[in-house]
């Protein structure tokens, strides 16, 4: 411990010793910049000159899974096994990467020159398989892994609109060639009840996943009192299959910073944030350059300013109240609502806090007014809306439409199901989402048509899986996602992530218990209903709706209701015939199949701690053959 | 000079000064709602969601802990909703943690008809007993993390914070700062936690070793390496 050099940490951190706590995100951050990892006598240093309690700070390091107290390697490479990369034999890569360097998924090498880990989804679902290479993208990744993009990572768009992504797809938009910030000029016109106004009269509804109208907001942030008022960009897009806000904060930053300073105009704020997740790092330079334009162009400064914020890899973030905690320097434990964030927010202080795909919204309806932003979408869905298509689809990508268009006419604009495959199943909105089936094709992708037929537009996410897809897999890795991402703070979540997580293990390898449905839906019901925040009241979303669309996956075979067996009921006949097409379907890949299930194995192990001692050496023995055969 | 107001709970008409929350007033009623997290001297976190109740017109259960009873509330305390959460939520802690020495808990699953055995092969959260320091033990397969020992540790009373949290989710535990023993934080033993600990997961060495079956005797020679004062 003794031999560690806290010579250049001094100046690392010293620029975050006057935000006290709220420095220590960022203090840890540039710390182990310089040492890799968080030890011992560097994390109590940072506590002693930020003057947070020890054990707070090692309760932060141990919150976020990308800060480390034990010694990783200088290399660390992150292979995305979530559900897009999935598909595109994620597994095969981690588990190819590991046997190379000899190490299990996890582990780091004996010179401490690399680690490889499995990670929940890195928002690449475009170009899956993906990794994490440091601060860079491992993109596009060939199925025999040679051939890959390294760098700042593509952006994808296509979409008969080109409004929100004017500016997406040729890198990153300097202030320049984006111009005058134009809605922030025209708003200065008005007084800011006025720009509320419009933005109320507008319709513009959040894009976050919540479906939160954003006037509201910040009429309720104009209104209330407080010392200082704060803006907040949530860029901590975590959920499984969106990809959007990368988009639009590396290709268009300054439509993002335009929105915040509008918002900031309309509700009297003084301070903004744009929280980004940790995953993200190659966009943060993209950001201090954007911010530092506008700083220069008088659109940034004294009256209002931005601070980047980055986060460490923690899901739960992403909402809205954890968010406000971890800039704060604390561990990302949502908060008890009300008081909502627009009367008691960050630091206690009125907060509106927007996504950053509504962000990117207000200039637009304050060129267009409310009434020109309506030309696009319906009357209860206004405005154009980006859509995260990924998965089993030809061309996956970030796709622009105006709010209407049903999945069928998006899927189809996205090539349709790829390799002329039968489309499957549709994960709606990410993990937090549901599934639809070919029975939904037809709906629009509105929220109030969502709504009324029983599902989500959540984020933005279309992730496909065609007919040969195990869609037990599928919701492994659900389960697998939450029981990794929740908090910890309330029981539901807490300990029904992992419940679920264990019962979907076992219907992913075919030894479902009897009583698993019951129990399933008792874990889903109580996380639902009795979870503190947005993250344990959809953990079990995706879940629930699958149990109602195949419920055969859940049951042992002689708990299966005749009807449903048989594949002839009334009712049933079309989940049941999906299941044995898909089983039929399944023959031909055998291989692939087999493969598929070794490499789950070892991902499951990173992320449980206990494992039966069997199985272990069948991965083992695998991945060696698999090796074997490589050479 | 207080204003009151008017709501309903279990289709009881009840009316009581503003400012309390639902829990406060239903257990005025007399009513039975349980908690586990809840204590008078800690500020409510609603982290145990035991007190649950259906209040019409909200898309969730409410915790009754910190949720304000509101004129014109109607509000359920024992609905099918509310009933089956606290059992799901009972038969999940017990498959997790060792509750054989929180009596309530014990009684609120009979109440509630939770099974014990309703997960099989759950992972359980175990952990060795940490016997550290001369005061208290700290049992943490114990813990069902409640959050009050770093309460009263920290703001809500003794402004000492030697203990917080490590890892995440399931995998939560209370920990001191890299793991270190109590006498090497800055614990005062004031004792405090285990004054508000609801499942024995935090002791009194005395009461610990006691139990273990040591006799008072052996326990004085363990303490001050002498035998037990004679009696004047």
């Amino acid at each position: 411990m003794s031999e560690i050099d806290l010579v250049p940490l001094q100046p690392a951190i010293e620029r975050y010793i006057p935000l006290g706590r709220s420095g220590l995100l960022p203090a840890l951050h540039a710390a182990q910049k310089i040492y890799g990892w968080l030890p011992e006598t560097v994390a109590s240093e940072i506590a002693k000159r930020l003057r947070v309690p020890l054990a707070d700070v090692h309760g932060v390091i141990e919150f976020y899974s990308m800060f480390y107290n034990k010694p990783v390697g200088k290399k660390i490479i992150r292979v995305c096994t979530d559900q897009a990369c999935a598909l595109k034999n994620a597994d095969g890569l981690l588990n190819h990467l590991c046997a190379h360097h000899g190490i299990e998924p996890g582990q780091t090498t004996g010179d401490l020159s690399l680690t490889i880990e499995a990670s929940p989804c890195l928002g690449l679902c475009e170009q899956a398989p993906v990794a994490l290479v440091d601060e860079a993208a491992e993109t596009n990744i060939s199925p025999n892994f040679k051939n890959y993009e390294l760098g700042i990572p593509r952006s994808i768009t296509y979409g008969p609109l080109r409004i929100l992504t004017a500016n997406c797809g040729h890198g990153t938009t300097s202030l320049k060639t984006y111009g005058e910030y134009a809605g922030l000029k025209k708003a200065k016109t008005l007084n800011c009840i006025e720009v509320i106004e419009e933005v109320k009269a507008s319709g513009l509804i959040g894009r976050g996943g919540a479906a939160f109208p954003t006037g509201i907001k910040g009429e309720g942030a104009e209104r209330a009192i407080g010392n200082q008022k704060y803006v907040v960009c949530n860029a901590d897009e975590s959920e499984p299959g969106t990809f959007k806000d990368r988009v639009l904060l590396n290709d268009d930053p300054h439509r993002v910073i335009e929105g915040m300073c509008i918002t900031a105009y309309a509700v009297g704020a003084t301070k903004g944030y744009i929280y980004i997740r940790g995953e993200y790092p190659y966009i943060v330079p993209v950001l201090e350059n954007a911010l530092q334009e506008a700083r220069d162009a008088g659109h940034l400064g004294g009256h209002f300013d931005i601070e980047i914020r980055v986060g460490a890899g923690a899901y739960i973030c992403g909402e809205e109240t954890a968010l406000f905690e971890s800039i704060e320097g604390k561990r990302g434990f949502p908060r008890v609502k009300p008081p909502f964030p627009t009367t008691y927010g960050l630091f206690g202080e009125p907060t509106v806090i927007n996504n950053v795909e509504t962000l990117c919204n207000l200039p637009l309806i304050l060129t267009e007014g409310a009434q020109g932003y309506r030309k696009y979408g319906t009357e209860k869905s206004p405005g154009p809306k980006l859509f995260c298509v990924s998965g089993d689809v030809a061309r996956p990508g970030l796709y622009e439409v105006s709010f209407g268009v049903t999945m069928r006419e998006l899927i189809d604009l996205a090539g349709g199901v790829a390799n002329g495959k039968k489309l499957q199943a549709v994960l709606l909105g990410g993990a937090a989402g549901a599934f639809a089936t070919g029975d939904h094709l037809d709906i629009k992708l509105t929220f109030e048509d969502l709504r009324g037929a029983g599902l989500p537009l959540g984020s933005g996410v279309v992730l496909v899986y065609d007919e040969t897809r195990d869609m037990r897999d599928a919701l492994q890795r659900i389960g697998h996602f939450f029981a990794h991402e929740s908090c910890g703070k309330c029981y539901p979540c807490q300990i029904g992530t992992r419940r679920q997580m264990e019962i979907l293990d076992r219907v992913a390898d075919r030894r479902v218990d009897s009583g698993d449905f019951i129990r399933l839906q008792d874990i889903g019901w109580t996380m639902t209903d009795a979870s503190i925040c947005g993250l344990g009241q959809t953990a079990a979303s995706a879940v629930l709706s699958a149990m109602k669309l195949w419920p055969e996956l859940f049951m042992e075979s002689n708990d299966i209701p005749m009807e449903n067996k048989e594949g002839k009921g009334k009712k049933t006949t079309k989940p049941s015939k999906k299941v044995a097409e898909k089983v039929s379907a399944k023959k031909p890949v055998k291989a692939k199949t087999v493969k598929k299930t070794t490499g789950k194995k070892t991902t499951k192990k990173v992320v449980k701690t206990t494992k039966p001692k069997a199985k272990k050496s069948t991965t083992k023995k695998s991945t060696a053959r698999k090796t074997a055969k490589k050479r | 000079m207080t204003e009151t107001i008017t709501l309903t709970i279990d289709g009881q008409e009840v009316t009581t000064e503003a400012g309390k929350t639902i829990l406060e007033v239903a257990r005025e009623m007399g009513k039975d709602v349980p908690t586990i997290c809840y204590h008078e001297a800690t500020t409510s976190n609603a982290v145990c969601r035991l007190c649950v109740v259906e209040v019409e017109g909200q898309r969730v259960l409410q915790p009754g802990c910190i949720v304000k009873a509101g004129a014109g509330m109607k509000v359920q305390t024992r609905s099918e909703r509310v009933t089956r959460s606290r059992r799901t939520i009972l038969e999940m802690l017990s498959s997790t943690m060792d509750l054989s020495e929180a009596g309530d808990i014990q009684s609120m699953m009979y109440d509630y008809g939770a099974s014990s055995s309703r997960f099989p092969d759950a992972q359980r959260r175990e952990s060795d007993v940490k016997d550290d320091n001369p005061m208290y033990i700290r049992d943490y397969s114990k813990c069902l993390l409640c959050w009050r020992c770093v309460q009263v540790c920290a703001e809500d009373a003794q402004y000492t914070f030697a203990i917080n949290f490590e890892g995440r989710g399931f995998e939560t535990q209370i920990a001191t700062f890299f793991d270190k023993p109590i006498p090497e934080t800055t614990c005062v033993m004031c004792g405090q936690c285990v004054g508000v600990c609801p499942t024995g997961a935090l002791k009194p060495k005395r009461e610990f070793l006691l139990e273990s079956g040591k006799s008072p005797a052996e326990i004085s020679v363990m303490n001050t390496g002498k035998k037990q004062r004679k009696p004047r």
